[in-house]
């Protein structure tokens, strides 16, 4: 099984309760976590380990300017901008490149070729004896976090119990995190801004065909327009986290909460239990 | 010489745009004799990357110099790359008062 873990509004404690959820089925069974939100990683925070750390590249053309007989069709291709042919020159801007190779396809003159070029990394730990964390990690200034995600999505093909954390927003992270996912966890908080980019995501979710359930995470009680959205789309609000200093405290040292408070464990338990009845199409 | 001005719309009466890359029209004016064509910019809404795909409009239409607000750091690799000479207009109001301050030669190179 896997499972997403996404949100819409950032801050919402995505990386919160897949840490947690994470941490308490490992103690009954192998758990792959994953930390899908390369531009930001965070969940290494809560397990720290020594890791294995390999680069992770993308093909990228170069151009030999002394074959190229500066036609123009390559730029022409290029739906992203990243090659432009003057009358004696290529310009070739990598950051723009989404590393189709189409380019390549199109020229006559074999002028084209591909080279790696390295965009980030994924770590591999073994935090706990049944937790293998991967965590991929985008370089500094790169912009494409996508090929990122896949590479650590992939180091898991086969895993029996997956958890993605993915990264906030809608745009193609979140997506490319959610892809091939069995549920969606969507984690809101009881705010305007935290029912605003809800909705956002459940449509998201709803597209690209997950079954998904709600947590509302630091709730002050006040939560009766998400639930009241939860009930107009027939979603389940699987668990609610109060607003609670303590739990606060617990986490900014880095500590997992249901370690501390290991009561908390039966309540991430019952999420799980929750997810997979969604999963099976029991509900 | 053939000058660019970006712009909302496709005549001398329309408002300019600051923006290069996703101007709506490009209006490009022969400073010989005054006459101009506009050409909308199918980039104008594109998703990424639309500087260089821009500017690769004004080097088909051989135009040698840009008149816009704010040119961005890939498109003006391309322009410079390409000898088109930049000038910064953000005095807002129609195209024809942008083609008055560079014929009356105001505008400042950027």
């Amino acid at each position: 099984m896997k499972l997403a873990i996404a949100s819409g509004k950032g801050g919402t404690g995505k990386t919160m309760v897949a840490a947690n959820l994470a941490f308490t089925l490992s103690r009954a069974g192998q758990v792959t976590l994953i930390d899908c939100d390369v531009e930001e990683p965070n969940l290494h925070l809560f397990f720290p380990k020594t890791a294995t750390i390999t680069g992770i590249t993308v093909p990228v053309p170069v151009i030999d300017e002394n074959t190229c007989q500066h036609c123009g069709l390559c730029g022409e291709f290029c739906q992203y901008g990243a090659i432009t042919v003057l009358s004696n020159r290529v310009l070739f801007f990598p950051e723009l490149c989404h590393s189709c190779g189409g380019c390549m396809l199109v020229c006559l003159n074999d002028a084209i070729h591909e080279e790696p070029k390295r965009i980030g990394t994924v770590a591999i730990s073994t935090p706990l004896p049944h937790l293998k964390l991967i965590s991929g990690m985008l370089d500094t200034g790169n912009p494409h976090a996508v090929p990122v995600i896949r590479s650590a999505k992939k180091l898991a093909a086969g895993n029996p119990l997956v958890i993605c954390d993915s990264a906030p927003g809608t745009s193609c992270p979140v997506v490319e995190a959610l892809d091939g996912c069995d549920i969606c966890i969507l984690v809101t908080e009881s705010t305007p801004f935290g029912l605003h980019d809800l909705r956002l995501a459940v449509d998201v979710a709803d597209r690209l065909g997950i079954p998904t359930g709600i947590v509302i995470n630091r709730s002050d009680g006040k939560d009766q327009e998400i639930i009241d959205f939860c009930r107009v789309q027939d979603l389940e609000v699987m668990m609610t986290i109060p607003f609670d200093r303590e739990i606060a405290a617990i986490q900014s040292r880095g500590n997992i909460l249901c370690q501390v408070q290991p009561t908390w464990q039966n309540e991430f338990t019952g999420l799980f239990m929750k997810c997979r009845d969604l999963c099976k199409g029991i509900k | 010489m053939k000058v660019c001005f970006t712009s909302k719309g496709a005549t001398l009466d329309t408002p300019t745009e600051e923006r290069f890359g996703r101007a709506p029209y490009f209006i490009i004016v022969e400073s010989e004799n005054g006459s101009f064509e506009a050409i909308p910019n199918p980039y104008a809404d594109g998703s990424g990357g639309v500087g260089p795909k821009a500017a690769q409009i004004l080097i088909a239409h051989n135009v040698k110099a840009l008149i816009s607000g704010q040119v961005g750091g890939n498109a003006r690799e391309v322009l410079d790359a390409a000898g088109i000479a930049m000038y910064t207009y953000t005095g807002g109001g129609p195209v024809k008062a942008a083609v008055d301050k560079f014929t009356e030669n105001t505008l400042i190179r950027s």
